[in-house]
């Protein structure tokens, strides 16, 4: 996915300020910034979510929003936060609307295949007849990722997937999704707030400030004193941890 | 629950003034078939179409307005359409069934949409809010019609669309309600568009599900249902807010699994009700909404409680809590 010169305001307040970026096939990229910076606004319009006041998208060699609803669908998905949804509905049901635009209404041999690995691969089989307002915060973000696992699409996009987790729940989410990459193939982006967790899990980094791109690289380009204290106006430490360069900040 | 729905359909038709009974119809008592087609059996079709109808209208709009609270009656959706009805015999004084039947649905689905889009502007999404605001908005139209009913004579016409009564039932002037029938199988085949509206707009369009045309498309058909029933019955209050709850307490938000069994017992639920409101004073009557009034508000009252008491954590108990304050406010 290719996004070009892409600008988004609010009430004639520029939010999203000319950024432009590749995203790389197959590889987990993770977007940083502080609060404001334009991270989840990108992430709802590269998702077509939100619709872009200027630039372009091109994914797999069309404009984004010239693809049609439903082949999208099978090609991108995306997670937001607001996942807080009481309703009596099945573990099961949920990840069989993964399904919805490849069978519409009627599920195939096939698809309740699919529905049944995707379960089976969150490690969900003894809650699949739960339904999703009896199931712990973490439960039911693992029922969401498997919903986008039957949607098998190439792309996932994930809003801040370990909001409101703690850090056991959380960190198997990220481990998660490092396998969504390696295993499945998928290319995955993520906004995270905890840039550790970008450091460690992902393979690129793109930070925001102020609506602009500040730095785009792989992590070790990402990861330095400089770059850290620039974006965020804290101090910094470096430290190498198990190979990956993590950060301290005070 | 169908062999039990049809089972009292036979009940409900043997029930009149008049004797009906099968051996003598196969025997060939001309008079007697006669009032089995031109009354009885009318009357038990508008009654299922009815119950099947306003309750699964009340569980479309609930599924995808994601509140449990809303309703044909707490959206001013039954109000719009009574509005409607008399503007149709304000403008055309002799406005037969046609006219009156296009009203009333412009009305209200214009209502309903008005409402929609006022809650989605709305910043505060209480779950107690929207239905109260809809019951204001509801009783502002009410106003408007009866006052139009005073000023212009119009008192009596208006008692018929706002007093829900089957015992006017006759072959010739109920067949709007079968609008239902086709109605009810859109509702069905669209049934998970609607679930994945009710999970949220980013929701939907992540499936590539378009929202708006959903939502509005759904509740246009519930509109549409209400309406039916409201230009050929009248008004039946509660039954689209109690049966899609009892029925969703039971089976869950899903709504390929709830959606026939709310139809099926919308239906039995208001035969039950029309029978005891036609033995009660025997040979006289008493109309349908008073019966389903009374009923409808005591399990009302037991869903709360019912809720109240279930252990289920956090959003359970808190949506419970709320909906006491609820009632409390539908009752003024």
């Amino acid at each position: 996915m290719k996004i070009q010169g892409l600008k988004k305001a609010y009430h004639r307040e520029v939010v999203v300020d000319d950024v432009s970026f590749e995203i790389p096939e197959g590889k987990v990229l993770s977007l940083i910034g502080p609060n404001g910076a334009g991270k989840s606004t990108v992430m709802n319009i590269i998702s077509r979510l939100l619709p872009l006041d200027d630039g372009k998208i091109l994914f797999q060699g069309k404009e984004l929003h010239q693809w049609k609803r439903q082949e999208l669908a099978k090609k991108l998905a995306i997670l937001t936060q607001s996942n807080h949804i009481a309703m009596k509905l099945s573990v099961w049901d949920l990840v069989a609307f993964g399904r919805f635009p490849y069978s519409g209404n009627h599920l195939t041999v096939e698809d309740t295949k699919m529905i049944q690995q995707a379960i089976d691969y969150m490690e969900l089989g003894d809650l699949a007849h739960k339904f999703i307002d009896e199931l712990s915060g973490g439960q039911r973000q693992r029922a969401y990722i498997a919903m986008v696992i039957a949607q098998d699409t190439d792309y996932v996009l994930l809003d801040e997937p370990t909001n409101n987790l703690d850090i056991y729940h959380a960190t198997n989410m990220m481990k998660m999704v490092r396998r969504l990459c390696d295993e499945l193939n998928k290319t995955v982006v993520l906004v995270l707030h905890d840039i550790n967790y970008a450091a460690f899990y992902s393979d690129y980094i793109c930070a925001f400030v102020d609506g602009k791109i500040a730095k785009f690289g792989t992590v070790e380009e990402v990861m330095n004193k400089k770059t850290l204290s620039d974006i965020y106006h804290v101090e910094f430490e470096i430290m190498n941890v198990a190979n990956k360069p993590l950060s301290v900040y005070y | 629950m169908t062999s039990l729905l049809l089972l009292v359909s036979c009940i409900s038709v043997s029930i009149g003034v008049l004797d009906v009974n099968l051996s003598a119809m196969a025997s060939g008592n001309l008079d007697q078939i006669e009032i089995l087609l031109v009354s009885r059996l009318p009357r038990l079709l508008a009654v299922l179409c009815t119950g099947a109808g306003m309750s699964v209208a009340g569980l479309i709009m609930q599924q995808l307005c994601r509140n449990k609270f809303v309703s044909p009656t707490t959206s001013a959706t039954i109000s719009s359409a009574q509005l409607g009805l008399l503007l149709a015999i304000l403008v055309f004084p002799q406005a037969t069934l046609k006219e009156k039947t296009f009203f009333a649905f412009t009305m209200s689905i214009a209502g309903t949409y008005v409402f929609v889009l006022f809650m989605q502007r709305l910043k505060c999404k209480d779950i107690i809010m929207v239905p109260l605001v809809g019951i204001m908005f509801g009783n502002a139209l009410g106003g408007i019609t009866s006052f139009l009913a005073y000023k212009y004579n119009l008192m009596q016409a208006m008692n018929s669309f706002l007093v829900g009564d089957f015992s006017l039932v006759l072959k010739g002037n109920y067949e709007i309600v079968f609008l239902i029938l086709p109605l009810l199988v859109i509702a069905f085949s669209f049934a998970n568009h609607f679930n994945i509206v009710g999970l949220g707009e980013d929701f939907a369009k992540n499936l590539g599900v378009p929202y708006t045309v959903v939502l509005f498309g759904g509740l246009s058909i519930a509109a549409l249902i209400t309406a039916s029933v409201v230009v050929t019955i009248g008004t039946i209050p509660y039954l689209g807010l109690v049966v899609p709850n009892l029925i969703t307490i039971l089976k869950g938000d899903k709504l390929k699994n709830s959606l026939i069994d709310t139809a099926l017992f919308g239906a039995l639920f208001v035969l039950i009700c029309d029978i005891v409101g036609r033995l009660v004073i025997f040979p006289y009557e008493i109309p349908v909404n008073l019966i389903v009034g009374v009923i409808g508000s005591v399990v009302f009252l037991g869903i709360i409680f019912w809720k109240l008491s279930s252990h289920v954590p956090s959003v359970h108990t808190r949506s419970a809590q709320t909906t006491t304050k609820g009632g409390c406010g539908c009752d003024q």
